[in-house]
């Protein structure tokens, strides 16, 4: 039943597109047949755009057969997270607030992927406005891990991360406030990078912590990540917090991926106490194969860290709080006329109550009170300061390293349910991710195995001075080349084939 | 147990402009109580000398010529609207009868 196609990786794509083994028809249609097999199960999307992206395929068929030069990535199918506005595809960020809200324009890094020519495959799932860890706050119902479906797929981009995983989409788009590309790469297997601040344009990705928002790829590969963030990083005159450097290939990175000598700053405050032993034991294996290939391992302190999940919860609420002003019944999305009329403020209050779900109200009234006349300094002003330490930390940290490391996650995935009746349990998880978002610094995760207890995805996190987002592909590339030289295969390769467990499920009254 | 009331986060439902059900405000009352209990950390640590960080990357403030660029049509503009008139965003009465 499988499509031999949809288990390729992007570049293994762009190379039969090429070569003219394939058609981007073909590959775009596996991709689509492949959706339609898995989607009831695994729901990682929350649009599939089936007739647009035979369309777009069509065209860069025809294209390539005139002798047109095109990217080398032309062709390739993508899903595309729906807190990033599209042209033509129903755009909610996983809210009721935006149901059926096709957007007038392209984000930044839309026009890229089609200049590019990549295939737009559809929007995949999330938290709304991109507040959760597990997607189970999305207003369109959770999306489920494809390695246990009873399992979350992490968040906010659980469907990216799951398309990507459970061979839907070669590769993905991802956003990252806190976490939100590296924690579902952790617990589904895959790979997923949160670049430096401002290395990717934020234009048209709607916005929940403008300063620590930032969009970036998900995918199986380190590779494919370099692909696709080749294509969206760069200068963007559209977003005043887009920086200005000119990057080098991340492709050029993975492909000259070299650990001899690089220093690797283990993060003695990320590990231990409430890391699940599994998670550990990969943690360390990982590290030691890096050794053996010639990195440095030694350890670093951030001694504020233990302050970080508390400033991010103030400051990422007070800054939704205001971002999320906008949905104000008047422009796009929903409008609820209360009963008897009212004014405009009740028109608002109306539509903001029934069209938001519960925790972006608790973190719009969070942030209000966070930013509130009498609690601003003690709350938002403190949080800022924290944030400034969790700088000196890393500053200082990166003095004596060229990478720091942790284990992306305390836990394999959690199940569905487990957490939602705990918004603070839900909220410690992101302690290993948070701590990037604060300092703008670049992070990745990347599969490192599976833990022994449970049998699902463990990730690993390195994490590098902004701007240096190329050494995060090298290293990352050095690990995945090693692990899978010692396990023989791909960690994906591994993981249950979708088809064929529902038709069990059906035999069997279980998965 | 940090001190917040039913009637704050009335108060600050009013604020954010959410008209909360009697229900939600007890229970938001409770978690954000609890949640203030572990975010009020961050004032032990944030001493007067730290300054403050606003923005990860140090950056100037951008401008551009004022020219018009490239727009979007008022047609464009209006398309996700809840109500319009053709031109313009169409909303109920901005004042009560009492204002």
């Amino acid at each position: 039943m499988t499509n031999d196609l949809t288990r390729l990786t992007a570049d293994a794509l762009a190379t039969k597109l090429a070569a003219g083994d394939i058609s981007s028809v073909e590959a775009t249609q596996a991709h689509l047949d492949r959706i339609a097999a898995v989607e009831g199960a695994v729901h990682a999307f929350l649009h599939v755009a089936s007739d647009s992206a035979l369309a777009e395929a069509a065209d860069i068929d025809r294209r390539r057969a005139a002798g047109e030069q095109l990217h080398p990535l032309a062709g390739v199918p993508i899903a595309i997270k729906d807190v990033i506005v599209t042209k033509g595809m129903p755009t909610t960020s996983g809210s009721k607030i935006l149901e059926g809200w096709v957007p007038p324009y392209d984000a930044t890094v839309m026009t890229k992927l089609r200049a590019a020519g990549l295939v737009s495959l559809g929007k995949t799932n999330m938290d709304e406005f991109a507040m959760g860890s597990s997607t189970e706050h999305s207003a369109y119902g959770p999306t489920h891990n494809p390695w246990d479906l009873e399992r979350i797929p992490g968040g906010s981009g659980g469907g990216s991360a799951a398309a990507v995983a459970a061979f839907e989409a070669p590769f993905a788009l991802g956003s990252d406030t806190g976490g939100s590309i590296r924690q579902p790469a952790h617990v589904t297997g895959t790979v997923g990078l949160k670049p430096t601040y401002g290395g990717v344009s934020r234009y048209g990705a709607i916005a929940l912590a403008s300063s620590l928002d930032q969009i970036g790829p998900v995918s199986r590969t380190v590779l494919d990540s370099a692909l696709l963030h080749d294509v969206i990083g760069g200068h963007d005159p559209r977003d005043s917090t887009s920086l200005t450097d000119v990057w080098p290939s991340f492709a050029e990175a993975v492909r000259n991926a070299d650990v001899a000598g690089l220093r690797i700053g283990v993060i003695k405050e990320l590990q231990g106490d409430g890391f699940q032993p599994g998670v550990m034991e990969r943690f360390r294996e990982a590290l030691a194969l890096l050794e053996g290939a010639g990195a440095i391992i030694t350890e670093v302190e951030l001694p504020s860290v233990e302050h970080a999940i508390a400033a991010y919860y103030l400051i990422m609420p007070a800054e939704a709080s205001s971002n999320l002003a906008k949905f104000d019944s008047v422009r796009f999305g929903l409008r609820v006329n209360p009963k008897g009329g009212g004014t405009v403020e009740d028109v608002m209050s109306a539509t903001r109550e029934q069209g938001f779900g519960a925790e972006t109200k608790r973190r719009i009234i969070l942030g209000t009170y966070a930013l509130s006349a009498g609690y601003y300094d003690a709350y938002y002003g403190s949080a800022q300061k924290v944030r400034t330490l969790v700088q000196r930390d890393f500053a200082a940290a990166f003095a004596n390293a060229d990478v720091l490391v942790s284990p992306t996650a305390p836990t394999t995935a959690f199940k569905l349910g487990e957490k939602t009746g705990d918004p603070l349990s839900m909220y410690l998880n992101d302690i290993a991710t948070i701590p990037a978002n604060l300092a703008g610094i670049p992070g990745i995760s990347v599969p490192a195995g599976l833990a022994a207890e449970d049998g699902l995805p463990v990730g690993i996190q390195f994490l590098a001075p902004a701007r240096e987002d190329a050494r995060l592909y090298g290293v990352a590339a050095a690990l995945e080349a090693l692990l899978e030289e010692k396990w023989g295969h791909t960690l994906l390769s591994q993981a249950p084939d979708l088809s064929s467990s529902e038709m069990n499920a059906t035999d069997e009254g279980a998965v | 147990m940090s001190e917040i009331t039913q009637e704050q986060v009335t108060h600050l439902a009013n604020l954010a402009r959410i008209a909360l059900t009697p229900e939600e405000i007890v229970s938001l009352t409770s978690e954000l109580g609890s949640i203030m209990d572990h975010v009020a950390t961050v004032t032990e640590v944030a001493t007067p000398d730290v300054p403050a960080t606003s923005h990860p990357i140090p950056l100037q403030n951008v401008f551009r010529d004022d020219v018009v660029g490239q727009t979007l049509t008022a047609e464009e503009a209006l398309a996700g609207a809840p109500d319009h008139d053709g031109s313009r965003f169409r909303v109920t009465a901005i004042l009560g009868e009492e204002q």
